[in-house]
């Protein structure tokens, strides 16, 4: 006795094909919705933008004549947030990762503070800015510096790094650490010459993904009482300073009194974007250059 | 639990080939003792024509050993067993040859050599009969003290050997024109006796199955 | 009646040996679970000793607990004790580390380090304090020529590891464990991911590494451990079941599980 009906089998395969394509033109109508808007608005920015775009514009101080008004000042800020964000998140992300993964007991404790970091991803940035405000603005009087926003972005972008390190390292594989161990290797030296040359990559990407995040933000920055409107170029840690994103949320603001703020607010949106492509293409290049087959 | 149950039916069925051989064996020693008694020559031939398929059986048990050991790769227990059933097939194929001397004795005889076949040839065959039975039934049972008790009676044939080849000895002397067919007695009963020792080597191998250590029963 | 040959047992009588490593009364657990039963072992010096047994019988386990790399499980608890040359190792003052220098391991899958061929095999003497380009040198050429492949590898030395075969990884990784001079060498399935002529290469290889090394090698093979061993110990179920010279248990085993196991009616 045959349990399979072959005629009906055929009968129903017009159908089986027709839902398979129609769920098909779903899931490809859900990506085109996300690629079209994002077009959109780069298009949007684009025309409106891409004539301000210039040396001056560039190299020019800020001014409230938008012909004479430049970002220097805000690329020279973002730049230095960089400069503290880092090596701040590196030391303390990696490190942290490494306690979690290798040296931490696996316990009840430790999958609380494990939950715990990737909850803190999700905390809304402003909460951070209030964080940062409270320790580092007015606590330790640091004022609104670019050493106050650094630190406040890393601790907003630690929790990314933590998660993403933690991943790279657990993506070594424990017969690499076994035969360092099985050789008479310490822990400490099997980690330096094993474990860190071969989750470098992975950390990296996460690293460098989670900086292209700290460059982004506004809101803990605002918080903190950076000014948009800025003249002097930052020149140090304990310098005042604007970043980009924050010269692009004043001008949006302010285009309502001068239309050409539009103008330059679009233009900084590309020279962000820029930047942010930039960023990610060397995690792109880095995971690929370094990644390793086992 | 893994029963690997096609292998065993296997290794069975080499143990009936040896248990087979052994049976025929017997009925060889039996149609060829008859045909010397009762100076049948044809009787003699058939038996001689028989040894041939002996022959195929031996082969045969040999190549399903080989092809047995070379596809399961025994150890232990079962590696003994092949080897116990190519060297137990190895010591019936030359009892029967033995059978088939016997045969050709007879043959050699002839139908009116107007001569007395010395009776203690019968008794002979019929200890041999019963160590061939009692090897048959070790052999079913890895029963080593059935085994043991091969070498016993193969001590009885030696005493009747020497026995009949003494009294051999003396009709010669009485009967010289017939040394010719006294000596074919004489090989014959020497053929029965081989046997024996044929069958005490098959008790050796039957306590190498069981005990997996090599025993020497002549001793 | 008289047994005239017993088995000729190649393995030299006990009494002439010397032990590297005796167990006594060792038990483990995995958490809750028992997977060493009073296992009382010695492992005699320059003799290939095998482990045999179904999967889960606690061989690795065994194996791995004479380097302590078992200590890497979490929740592993040892009783009993464990003599290398008449220290005891499971004593909390020994140090694993100068254990490891001494105890060296191949594992199941070829594990070169993500390195070039030189420093796989560096890593070990320059982890233990080797500096002198010209010692290293010597060391890895030394080494190399110890796990038979230096001839297939000694002019791309500088390239990856992972350029070569599993075969010559796995004889790399022997090499490797060689480099820190060890007394003792364990082998965990050191061939299971191989193919068959690898196996006999690494199979030549234990041979001839036998005149200078102990070894022990956990295998699920059991020809191989017919094939290579001096000694077998067949484990069931955490417990040490029989262990005697391998002509012996392969030919005519004393105990009925041992029969039943190498002859493939369980397990």
């Amino acid at each position: 006795m045959k349990y399979l009906n072959h005629s009906k089998v055929i009968q129903r395969m017009q159908r089986r094909i027709l839902i398979n394509n129609l769920f098909k033109s779903l899931f490809f109508m859900a990506t085109t919705f996300g690629i079209i808007v994002l077009a959109i608005l780069l298009v949007q920015v684009f025309t409106e933008g891409i004539d301000y775009i210039n040396f001056d514009f560039l190299s020019n101080r800020l001014s409230t004549v938008p012909e004479r008004a430049g970002i220097m000042g805000a690329i020279l800020g973002t730049l230095w947030l960089m400069a503290v964000v880092i090596p701040v998140t590196m030391i303390l992300g990696v490190g942290t990762a490494i306690y979690n993964e290798l040296y931490a007991k696996k316990g009840k404790l430790q999958s609380v503070i494990q939950t715990n970091i990737a909850n803190l991803a999700g905390v809304p940035s402003i909460v951070y800015g209030i964080l940062g405000m409270t320790i580092f603005v007015r606590s330790l009087q640091l004022g609104s510096v670019v050493l106050a926003g650094g630190l406040t972005m890393s601790l907003l972008v630690l929790p990314i790094v933590i998660v993403s390190s933690q991943e790279a390292i657990r993506a070594v594989p424990g017969f690499l650490s076994e035969g360092s161990y099985g050789l008479g290797a310490t822990k400490w030296q099997t980690i330096k010459n094993i474990v860190l040359p071969a989750s470098l990559p992975g950390i990296l990407t996460g690293t460098i993904l989670a900086l292209s995040r700290a460059i982004g933000e506004t809101a803990p920055l605002v918080v903190l009482g950076i000014p948009a409107l800025l003249l002097p170029f930052p020149g140090g840690l304990l310098d005042r300073f604007t970043v980009l994103p924050m010269q692009i949320y004043y001008w949006t603001l302010d285009a309502s009194l001068v239309r050409e703020y539009a103008n330059l607010a679009s233009a900084t949106i590309i020279v962000l974007l820029l930047m942010l492509f930039l960023l990610n293409s060397v995690a792109i290049i880095i995971r690929n250059k370094f990644q390793q087959r086992y | 639990m893994v029963a690997r149950e096609q292998f065993d039916l296997e290794l069975e069925a080499v143990k009936d080939m040896v248990i087979k051989l052994a049976k025929a064996a017997k009925v060889q020693l039996e149609g060829s003792i008859a045909a010397l008694y009762q100076s049948d020559v044809d009787k003699a031939q058939q038996v001689m024509e028989a040894d041939k398929e002996l022959d195929q059986l031996d082969l045969a048990i040999n190549e399903a050993s080989i092809l047995l050991i070379a596809r399961q790769q025994p150890v232990a227990s079962d590696l003994r067993k092949l080897i116990v059933a190519i060297r137990t097939a190895t010591d019936l194929e030359r009892m029967a040859d033995n059978a088939k001397n016997i045969a050709r004795s007879a043959i050699h005889l002839g139908n009116d050599h107007q001569l007395e076949i010395h009776p203690s040839l019968a008794d002979m065959r019929d200890v041999a009969f019963k160590m061939i039975d009692l090897a048959i039934e070790a052999y079913k049972k890895e029963d080593i003290q059935l085994a043991k008790k091969l070498s016993e009676l193969d001590d009885l044939i030696d005493g009747m050997f020497g026995q009949v080849m003494e009294e051999l000895l003396q009709m010669t002397a009485t009967n010289p024109q017939k040394i010719q067919l006294v000596m074919q007695m004489a090989f014959s009963a020497r053929y029965i006796e081989r046997f024996g020792d044929h069958l005490t080597n098959i008790a050796e191998s039957i306590m190498y199955l069981v005990k997996g250590e090599v025993y020497d029963l002549n001793e | 009646m008289k047994i005239v040959t017993g088995l000729t047992n190649t393995a030299q009588p006990e009494k002439n040996l010397r032990k590297v490593f005796n167990t006594e009364d060792l038990n483990l657990w995995y958490g809750s679970k028992h997977a060493l039963k009073g296992i009382n072992l010695p492992i005699y010096e320059k003799e290939v000793t095998a482990m045999i047994g179904p999967s889960g019988c606690g061989k690795s386990t065994f194996l791995k607990t004479l380097n302590r790399m078992v200590e890497l499980v979490p929740n592993v608890e040892t009783t009993g004790m464990i003599h290398y040359r008449n220290q005891n190792i499971l004593d909390k003052s020994f140090k694993v580390e100068e254990l490891r220098t001494k105890v060296g391991m191949v594992f199941q899958k070829p594990n070169p380090f993500p390195k070039s061929i030189y420093d796989n095999v560096a890593y070990g003497p320059r982890i233990h304090g080797i500096k002198s380009k010209k010692i290293l040198d010597e060391i890895v050429e030394k080494s190399l020529r110890g796990g038979a492949i230096w001839d297939e590898v000694k002019d791309r030395l500088k390239d990856s590891a992972y350029g070569l075969s599993g075969g010559q990884q796995q004889r790399l990784c022997i090499a490797r464990a060689l480099a820190i001079e060890p007394d003792v060498i364990l082998m965990d399935e050191p061939t299971s991911a191989l193919d068959p002529k690898s196996t006999l290469k690494v199979e030549e290889l234990i041979q001839e590494l036998k005149t200078d090394y102990s070894i022990v090698i956990v295998t699920h093979n059991m020809q191989q451990a017919a094939r290579i061993s001096d000694r077998t110990a067949f484990m069931l179920n955490g417990e040490l079941v029989e262990f005697t010279d391998t002509n012996r248990l392969f030919s005519n085993p004393e105990d009925k599980r041992t029969e039943d196991y190498i002859t493939g009616r369980f397990g």
